[in-house]
């Protein structure tokens, strides 16, 4: 058994859509140990849902998985069959998504929808899976438990909804919560009371969480690693710190350069990065960024930039990164 | 609750006086008249008939006569049946075509929502193309043609089935196929698209990521979301089948209410023509209020108002 809870090496993944193979996933490695957070950031397409569901085996048709290892909790994922996935999903390994209003199923009740996978994935009884359904309505802070329980989504806020999720995606006590964008969706005030929430509970009771965000300020505040995507590709990764106070890839640079700073006003918060994201049905030879990189060389356009490495934690794949490592290199010999 | 009931029986009875007002004038507006045609009749004889059922009274007189009656009760007796009660032929014919349409109706069901849903879920697939070509037959072809076909290659052709009457278990065969053909096909076409659109939903995904087997999500998430529109069809096609195919029934030679209907209108045989018209009214009225009603038990966001 690895040392990580989660150590996914070289995913390659692709959408085989009728207009040609769709790369989404090229080479995303990512692990975490058991308790931690990591975050995922990236606009949008960069694969950060692809990514997530495919380690819950959920990846949409007509999506496949050609290459490298997904390994959770002892499992090896790539190599499960649909029911033996069965059995971790939504026991060891859940997920909250983006939009509450629609994530539960309108003609069941709150109480069913939650000790449905109570009932799934214990032997508890009816009784007892109600009694762990309520205790759970607690522990995500609804109130009058008793009643909401009876209660149908659309009775419900969008932030009640969203706590809602929560307690199903934790009945089971999972390893690893996987929270998809779980606020986008919501009221700025509702936004920060689900996040407390979350970290609270982590907390509580001890998951990891790999928390998927275009917010940069949500990872900062939450997530011990972040991952930044661009097409597919993990183009830098490290520590909060790393990524905040010493971001080198340019695509991560212009990203903090976006966040909005506390004087900003709402209507001025994000300075986009100029340029559209790349075609993943045609992929460049060379970096993906470098249509958009102010920094972009010859090589660049020709050539996948390799990897550099930082520090034990830090690395970023960009070919001014290797080359200014290379000089700093050369002028400490 | 009681709100939406008194509300809807108000509303019935304006609906059922609208439909009933609009007949009779309509009706009277045709030319012709129930004694016209036989031409054993006198004209004396034709005059005392009329006189005897107040056929010689103006329009309005003659509304105003039927409406008070009908708040009675009393529909009258059939113009053209004599001594039989408008009640009592629509009593005797309306279980005729109850029985052979309501087969036909669960038939509909028991094949329409299934298919359907097969046909989404193997969207894009033979199975799929085979279903949707068949589902656009039962719609394009009128119930005649199937009828004769039926009639041709079952019946005459093969001998395999009776051609006329209701004796046996055997011979509702033929006619329940010819009626339930196209709300097969409806109802296939409606379950696919609207489970199509419940497996994109996000509470689907939701299932999913629970660990829920195939089968559960199916049956607990998808069906009952999307059987909603087959609900919201099937309620009036009820009515409408269970009264009876003038088509169905005539080639088929069954004593019902649908032939029943057509031969009351081209005899002129106002008072019938009103009482079936009536009784078809109130059915399709009250399969709409089951319908509201079941609507609400399938789906709690629904409210009844
Ligand atoms: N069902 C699908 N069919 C074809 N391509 C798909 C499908 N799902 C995802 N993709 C491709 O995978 C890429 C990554 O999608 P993904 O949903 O992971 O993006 P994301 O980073 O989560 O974006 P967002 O922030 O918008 O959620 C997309 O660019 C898209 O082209
Ligand atoms: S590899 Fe080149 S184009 Fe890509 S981010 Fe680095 S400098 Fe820019
Ligand atoms: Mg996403």
């Amino acid at each position: 058994m690895s040392e990580y809870l989660v150590d996914i090496k070289n995913e390659k993944l692709s959408f085989f859509t009728p207009a040609g193979e769709v790369k989404a996933l090229n080479d995303v490695s990512i692990h975490l140990r058991e308790g931690e957070v990591l975050g995922i950031v990236g606009e949008s397409g960069s694969g950060k849902s692809v990514t997530a569901y495919s380690l819950m085996g959920l990846t949409a048709h007509p999506g496949k998985l050609i290459g490298g290892e997904l390994n959770f909790n002892g499992h090896q994922v790539e190599n499960m069959t649909e029911k033996e996935m069965r059995q971790i999903r939504g026991n060891e390994i859940s997920i909250i998504f983006q939009d509450p209003m629609t994530s539960l199923n309108p003609v069941y009740t709150i109480g069913n929808q939650i000790t449905e996978v109570i009932r799934l994935h214990t032997d508890k009884t009816k009784q007892e899976a109600k009694a762990r359904a309520r205790e759970l309505l607690e522990l995500v802070g609804i109130n009058e438990p008793e009643r909401r329980l009876k209660q149908y989504p659309h009775e419900l806020s969008g932030g009640m909804r969203q706590r809602v999720m929560i307690a199903i995606a934790l009945a089971c006590e999972p390893k690893l919560l996987i929270a998809d964008e779980p606020t986008t969706a919501l009221d700025v005030t509702i936004q920060a009371q689900i996040l407390e929430l979350m970290m609270e509970l982590k907390d509580k009771l001890g998951m990891a969480i790999i928390m998927i965000t275009h917010d940069l300020g949500v990872v900062a505040s939450m997530c011990e690693r972040i991952a930044v995507m661009y097409a597919g590709r993990i183009v830098e990764y490290g520590t909060a710190d790393d990524i905040f106070y010493h971001p080198k890839h340019q695509y991560t640079k212009g990203l903090i350069r976006s966040i909005p700073r506390l004087d900003t006003k709402e209507h001025e918060r994000l300075i986009p990065i100029e340029g559209t994201p790349v075609d993943l049905l045609n992929p460049p030879a060379g970096c993906p960024f470098a249509p958009r990189c102010d920094a972009a060389m010859q090589i660049c356009l020709r050539e996948m930039p390799p990897v550099t490495t930082f520090d034990r934690v830090h690395y970023t794949q960009c070919w001014l990164n290797q080359k200014e490592e290379m000089e700093k290199g050369a002028s400490h010999e | 609750m009681v709100k939406y009931i008194v509300k809807r029986i108000l509303l019935a009875i304006v609906t059922i006086w609208a439909v009933a007002t609009l007949t009779f004038f309509l009706m009277n507006l045709v030319p012709g008249g129930p004694f016209l045609s036989e031409k054993a009749i006198s004209p004396q004889a034709t005059a005392a008939l009329e006189a005897k059922y107040g056929l010689d009274k103006p329009m309005y007189q003659r509304y105003l006569t039927y409406m008070t009656d009908a708040l009675h009760g009393d529909f009258g007796d059939s113009l053209k049946q004599r001594g039989r009660t408008v009640m009592s032929i629509i009593a005797m014919k309306f279980p005729v075509s109850a029985r052979v349409g309501g087969i036909s109706v669960l038939v509909a069901l028991i094949l329409g929502i299934p298919l359907g849903s097969i046909a989404a879920l193997k969207r894009g697939k033979a199975a799929d193309s085979v279903i949707s070509v068949i589902a656009t037959c039962g719609i394009a072809v009128p119930s005649f043609v199937i009828c004769t076909v039926l009639m041709y290659f079952f019946g005459v052709k093969l001998g395999l089935l009776p051609t006329m009457g209701l004796q046996s278990a055997k011979h509702y065969i033929m006619p329940v196929i010819a009626l339930s053909f196209y709300p097969t096909a409806y109802i296939m076409r409606l379950m696919r698209s609207s489970m199509l659109d419940v497996l994109g939903q996000d509470y689907m995904r939701t299932a999913r990521a629970k660990g829920l087997a195939g089968g559960k999500i199916l049956f607990k998430h998808a069906l009952r979301n999307a059987i909603l529109p087959v609900v919201t069809y099937v309620g009036p096609m009820l009515a409408y089948t269970i009264t009876g195919s003038f088509v169905v029934e005539k080639i088929f030679v069954i004593p019902g209410l649908g032939g029943e209907f057509i031969t009351a209108i081209n005899g002129r045989d106002y008072t019938l023509i009103m009482g079936t018209t009536i009784f078809l009214a109130t059915l399709v009225i009250v399969m709409n209020v089951v319908v509201d009603i079941v609507y609400k038990i399938v789906d709690p966001r629904i409210k009844l108002k």
